[in-house]
């Protein structure tokens, strides 16, 4: 087992790691997303995974899936973020380390269009099936806005 | 499939729970598949109360949405409130009042309380014992009294505020505190007598819907849930927010991980937070309940996630600032959404009645699964 976060670059040169206001953020090429966080419950004792979602940044045409990881009992919290291409979001799904992200990837996908490759039933959970465009976007239109 | 059994020719059949049933606590909408009373397979449908809060919440300011908040989890409105100012707050840099963190631990385990006695209240009531409904309701009632006397409202509070609370608390408040908690273990037994050592409860729940500990931290399952299942991890203790380092709690942890453990933890949690209360009661200091705050909240580029313990289990927020007045992303990572999650796995290979149990025992609240 790994203390120290800063480990992870010994076997993932390629992340990239920052202190964000309130955790450790580490961002992770889109291709190596699922064996750095395979590394990070195995070695480093992250769990559980405390949240799953993703931001809509569409003036720089890319959309971030922020996960957020906690070591239980320690609780200790960790943020790993990738980058995907906002015209082709795909994704691993992690559904395969954590069950947890089962129906946060399915929420994530319904609200902000993010294809997970390999879930296991990647369908609307929380709008119509028959809904056309994913509302938690920038660009989705709200009926009778400004 | 249609299978032959002997001379009777038997079906699965798939069976529509809800939206509209009693057992379904809210708008939540079960597709079962029975092989007669058995239940083969489940699949949960929701988004019935889907209202689009993370939307709504882009195109408020930071102070306006705290209203949205108290419509997540209803039963527990304070705990939202104080999710995500504490969330806002993170990002700000301010000090709290002594004053206003003590009145804000006082109102969230006054909201805890009131939402484990609906789930010890609608989980009697789902396995027929309605005698048992009473004395948590009448309980309750004096709480959402507690709440009118501090913000006028019972159930949709937005009592706290960034920076502090709303009001402070009138006169007669405190007596009137000091008298439900001395109360309170007037109704715990009363509970413990019609109901938690009842032979027909404990058959109807224990040994049902059994939830192993590697299982729950899997499916990212928290909150009395997880404890129910035998680890004691709790936020408040872990990871203190606020100014829950200052207070002596035990958490309360059982090994059965059954529905009659979920049912019971509840019972024992309302006793560790009336504890809380009463130490924060002795020890609430005079002074202002607000911290100077600008009137238009700018914060900085940069994003933040909070947690706190939820009546539920882990309530999160994520907040992301593009530097603005509003938020450019918030998303809510809700306890009762995901706990959800893991009610097919701990239902098949149960019986129809016994799925009603595991609904009740896991407690949702759809306010907070839809959002």
């Amino acid at each position: 087992m790994y203390e120290n976060i800063e480990q992870l670059q010994l076997f993932f040169p390629e992340v990239t790691i920052e202190n964000g206001i309130d955790m450790t953020t580490v961002n992770v090429p889109v291709e190596k997303l699922l064996p750095v966080m395979k590394q990070l419950k195995d070695n480093f004792g992250f769990n559980y995974l405390a949240g799953l979602t993703a931001v809509d940044y569409n003036e720089e045409d890319r959309i971030e899936v922020a996960y957020h990881l906690m070591g239980i009992p320690e609780a200790k919290e960790i943020r790993v973020k990738v980058n995907l291409n906002r015209e082709k979001p795909e994704v691993c799904s992690v559904t395969s380390i954590w069950p947890a992200a089962n129906v946060q990837e399915r929420e994530t996908y319904d609200l902000l269009g993010v294809i997970f490759k390999g879930h296991p039933n990647l369908t609307r959970i929380l709008c119509p099936d028959d809904m056309v465009g994913h509302p938690l976007r920038k660009d989705f239109k709200k009926e009778g806005g400004e | 499939m249609a299978e032959k059994n002997g001379n009777l020719r038997t079906e699965e059949i798939q069976l529509n729970m809800g939206p509209q049933h009693p057992s379904t606590h809210g708008v939540y909408r079960a597709l079962l598949t029975l092989d007669g009373e058995r239940v083969v397979g489940v699949e949960n449908i929701i988004g019935y109360l889907h209202r689009g809060i993370e939307k709504l919440a882009e195109d408020r300011t930071y102070t306006q949405f705290i209203p949205y908040t108290d419509r997540l989890d209803y039963l527990a409105g304070m705990l939202n409130n104080l999710g995500y100012v504490q969330t806002v707050e993170k990002m700000m840099d301010i000090e709290i009042p002594e004053r206003a963190e003590y009145l804000r631990v006082i109102m969230a385990e006054l909201s805890r309380i009131a939402s484990h006695m609906i789930m010890i209240a609608s989980m009697a009531l789902d396995v027929s014992g309605w005698t048992a409904w009473f004395p948590p309701f009448r309980e309750r009632e004096r709480i959402l009294d507690l709440f009118e006397m501090v913000c006028g409202s019972r159930l949709t509070l937005s009592y706290m505020r960034i920076g502090g609370v709303a009001n402070d608390i009138p006169e007669g408040f405190l007596p009137n505190l000091e008298k439900f908690l001395n109360d309170l273990p007037r109704m715990i037994d009363e509970v413990n007598g019609l109901i938690t050592g009842n032979e027909i409860f404990k058959a109807r729940c224990q040994g049902v819907g059994k939830l192993d500990l590697d299982t729950a931290i899997a499916y990212g399952v928290t909150g009395p849930n997880l404890r129910a299942s035998g680890l004691p991890f709790d936020l408040r203790k872990a990871k203190p927010y606020g100014i829950y380092d200052r207070f002596e709690f035990d958490v309360p942890t059982l090994n059965n991980g059954d529905s009659y453990d979920r049912f019971v933890i509840r019972l024992l949690e309302i006793e560790q937070s009336a504890k809380i209360i009463r130490q924060a009661i002795s020890n609430l200091p005079d002074g202002p309940i607000k911290a100077k705050v600008p009137r238009v909240i700018k914060l900085p580029k940069g994003e933040v996630y909070h947690q706190i313990e939820g009546a539920k289990g882990i309530l999160g927020f994520y907040l992301v600032s593009d530097g603005g007045t509003k938020p450019y992303r918030l998303h809510i990572h809700s306890p009762s959404f995901v706990n959800l999650g893991v009610l097919p796995l701990i239902s098949i290979g149960e019986t129809v009645q016994d799925f009603v149990v595991n609904i009740a025992s896991i407690d949702i609240v759809l306010g907070e699964v839809d959002r």
